[in-house]
């Protein structure tokens, strides 16, 4: 290498100036806006063609969504915190999982009100019976997150970021062939024994109140909404409050995602003569259902109790936190056990969904689910149900449209075409704000 | 016996120090001030007593308790408050959820909507501003909400760093005329300041600090007349 003067232009570097990295990334940015036209000329065909299945698929793409969007809060949660992508957060998935797998198959956990009142209804046994199992894949999950906060990620935690990421890649390495072991959940394909019998809804099975009352709990929360939302700029702050409060949340969610999804599936609809044939299965609601109520519960901890409200001040501040007397390793283990809760809640539904668990089925969704975090903004909880649904969909979209094999490669370039509008995610925050 | 004693503290940041050695003390009912030029430790003192640094010597009693390898929840629990320099306001949260963090160590809820009416008359603006995000607040307004934040922790002795750190003179006259009420209602401060001005106004004591140890002490009055101290700090007038 020569001497050079301070500052003297060369060939080297005039390769790599900005002029040109500007004309690649317009390049990049052509293509894949080319790309984009393809996939909506593409979809937009496949809906024209055949509007039936088209939107059949849309709502099988919400169902696996929804489970994307629970496991994509735990990422976005522990980033906020911590700023650590935790890469094991797919395994705590699988742990959840099994855990349901054991407690169905083996302890019969999912019967449980039916051994003690054998006079109980078979509707209120399952629905009991589903919500333990799901409670017990949450409890050990987060207590497995719990476990990996306190020995794998807490010791590093003053030392540089990539030690602690680099761990995480560790501890999932860990936890995938620790369940390898014969003894522990062997490396085979599992027959995943469902809580509940699939049951099927078209029209005329879904009864008309269902969807009646739906639509009437989301009007009657979108309504409140936007008189809390006026209330609160004329400047009441009871209502700005109250504008934000996750009730509301709550109805417009779960009111307004299965009155279209049960007036979709229950109504006969007829277009041109030829008769849709949309169905909606009992998993799809109960998953629908069970994420919605999870998200809005978690949103209920972070903005209106005292935990929260700590965790959303450590996230932005520790050592101010320290100063009002939060203890944060306590507010951070609690981060990650809600976080781990989660994926095991969203481990039970997908193995409900796929009727199958492996120890290596963590790895596929947690990187969509991160995928989905970072599309809907690392850090924000409404970017996570967001980048969840945009993952799912596209995912299913693709394999249902565009190409089967490719699905997995189609779902992933989601996060550059959506990066590439929106560079710090849909919901994210521009840098520079932290301290 | 002294509320707060600083024995002979020693605190480093790595393998450089910043403290060697210092020592001083808060009556109950005080307001001791601590002045001192950019870097001389003023900060560093008041994060060690605080708990968010650990010294390598020393020791820190408050209240007749050694505090000096207690944790910083700990230390709030027992009413002692640090404002931190630059004002640290949570800037996600509301002006009412930052202040409600800082009763974060309290239970009773009934108390602490009263603390929080008290922070409202003292700092009307706040009121009209409960619901807004702690970011979107003024210089000014931010350390109001800090100092109401400390309060509502119903602190025995409040430590301040900088509070009238980047604003207008008359919102200066204004936070020092608040300390000397808080300061009248029973509460005992250790003041931080680069105004040794207005420090010694509202100050009974003050210890002048430089890089890393104690050079002066006295009475505010006296110090405001030591002629090293108005040649450093007064402006030599
Ligand atoms: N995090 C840190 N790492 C290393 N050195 C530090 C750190 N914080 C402070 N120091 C050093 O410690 C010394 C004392 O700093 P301190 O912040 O306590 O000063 P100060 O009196 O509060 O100054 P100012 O009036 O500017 O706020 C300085 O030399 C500073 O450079
Ligand atoms: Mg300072």
């Amino acid at each position: 290498m020569g001497v050079r003067a301070e500052g003297s232009p060369s060939v080297n570097t005039a390769f790599l100036n900005r002029k040109n990295g500007a004309w690649l990334n317009r390049l990049s940015a052509a293509f894949f806006a080319l790309l984009g036209v393809g996939v909506i000329y593409v979809l937009g065909k496949a809906f024209v063609d055949n509007p039936s299945v088209f939107t059949q698929q849309v709502m099988n793409g919400l169902q696996l969504g929804f489970i994307y969007a629970l496991i994509a809060l735990g990422y976005t949660m522990i980033y906020g915190i911590v700023k650590l992508i935790n890469f094991a957060h797919g395994d705590v998935f699988m742990v959840g999982s099994f855990t349901s797998f054991y407690a169905i198959a083996t302890m019969n956990l999912h019967r449980w009100p039916a051994r003690l009142w054998p006079s109980m209804s078979e509707g209120l046994v399952v629905l009991i019976g589903t919500i333990t199992v799901i409670l017990l894949s949450m409890l050990v999950s987060g207590i497995l997150a719990i476990v990996m906060e306190r020995f794998a990620y807490r010791p590093l935690r003053n030392k540089p970021r990539i030690a602690a990421l680099i761990t995480a890649i560790g501890v999932s390495f860990f936890l995938e062939y620790f369940g390898a072991l014969p003894f522990v959940f062997s490396n085979n394909y599992i027959t995943y024994p469902r809580p509940f019998e699939v049951v099927v809804y078209d029209a005329g099975t879904i009864p008309p109140a269902a969807m009646i009352g739906m639509w009437v709990l989301f009007i009657v929360s979108v309504v409140t909404y936007i008189v809390m939302l006026v209330m609160g700029k004329k400047g009441n702050a009871a209502a700005q409050a109250w504008a934000r409060h996750p009730l509301l949340q709550f109805g417009m969610l779960f009111g307004g995602f299965l009155a279209v999804v049960l007036t979709l599936a229950g109504v006969k609809i007829e277009v041109g003569g030829k008769v849709w044939d949309l169905s909606a299965s009992n998993v799809m609601l109960v998953i629908m259902g069970a994420s919605i109520i999870l998200q809005v519960g978690l949103q209920y901890i972070v903005t209106q109790t005292k935990l929260g409200k700590a965790m959303r001040a450590a996230a932005y501040d520790k050592p101010a936190a320290r100063l009002m007397g939060i203890n944060v390793d306590y507010v951070i283990a609690s981060t990650f056990a809600l976080g781990g809760g989660l994926a095991g809640a969203a481990g039970v539904l997908y193995a409900t969904a796929f009727k199958q668990v492996h120890h290596l089925m963590g790895i596929i969704p947690g990187l969509k689910a991160f995928v989905a975090a970072v599309i809907g903004g690392i850090g924000s909880i409404p970017g996570a149900f967001v980048g969840g649904l945009i993952m799912g969909e596209t995912e299913v979209l693709a394999a249902g449209f565009i190409s089967t094999p490719m699905r997995d490669a189609i779902a992933f370039s989601m996060l550059i075409v959506v990066l590439l509008v929106w560079p710090q995610g849909i919901f994210g925050e521009p840098p520079g704000e932290k301290v | 016996m002294a509320l707060l004693e600083i024995k002979n503290l020693y605190v480093s940041y790595g393998s450089i120090r910043a403290l060697h050695g210092i020592s001083f003390k808060v009556e109950e009912g005080e307001v001791v001030t601590l002045i001192g030029a950019n870097g001389a430790g003023k900060t560093t003192t008041l994060k060690t007593i605080s708990g968010l640094l650990r010294p390598d010597k020393g020791q820190i009693v408050y209240d007749g308790v050694d505090i000096t390898r207690m944790g910083a929840d700990a230390i709030v629990r027992r009413g002692l408050i640090h404002v931190p320099e630059g004002r640290r306001i949570f800037a996600p949260l509301t002006v009412r959820e930052n202040l409600e963090m800082g009763a974060f160590t309290r239970k009773d809820k009934h108390e602490i909507e009263e603390s929080m009416e008290r922070v409202f008359t003292l700092f009307p603006r706040l009121k009209e501003r409960v619901e807004q995000p702690g970011g979107t607040l003024s210089g000014g307004e931010q350390q109001m909400l800090a100092v109401g934040r400390a309060l509502m922790a119903k602190p025995r002795l409040l430590l301040m760093d900088e509070p009238s750190m980047g604003l207008a003179p008359i919102l200066v006259e204004e936070i020092f005329e608040i300390i000397r009420e808080i300061n009248e209602q029973g509460v005992t401060i250790l003041l931080v300041e680069q105004n040794a001005h207005m420090a010694f106004s509202v100050a009974h004591r003050g210890y002048v600090m430089e890089t890393g140890v104690i050079q002066l002490e006295g009475p505010a009055s006296e110090l405001a007349e030591n002629p090293q101290v108005r040649e450093a700090y007064l402006g030599g007038g």
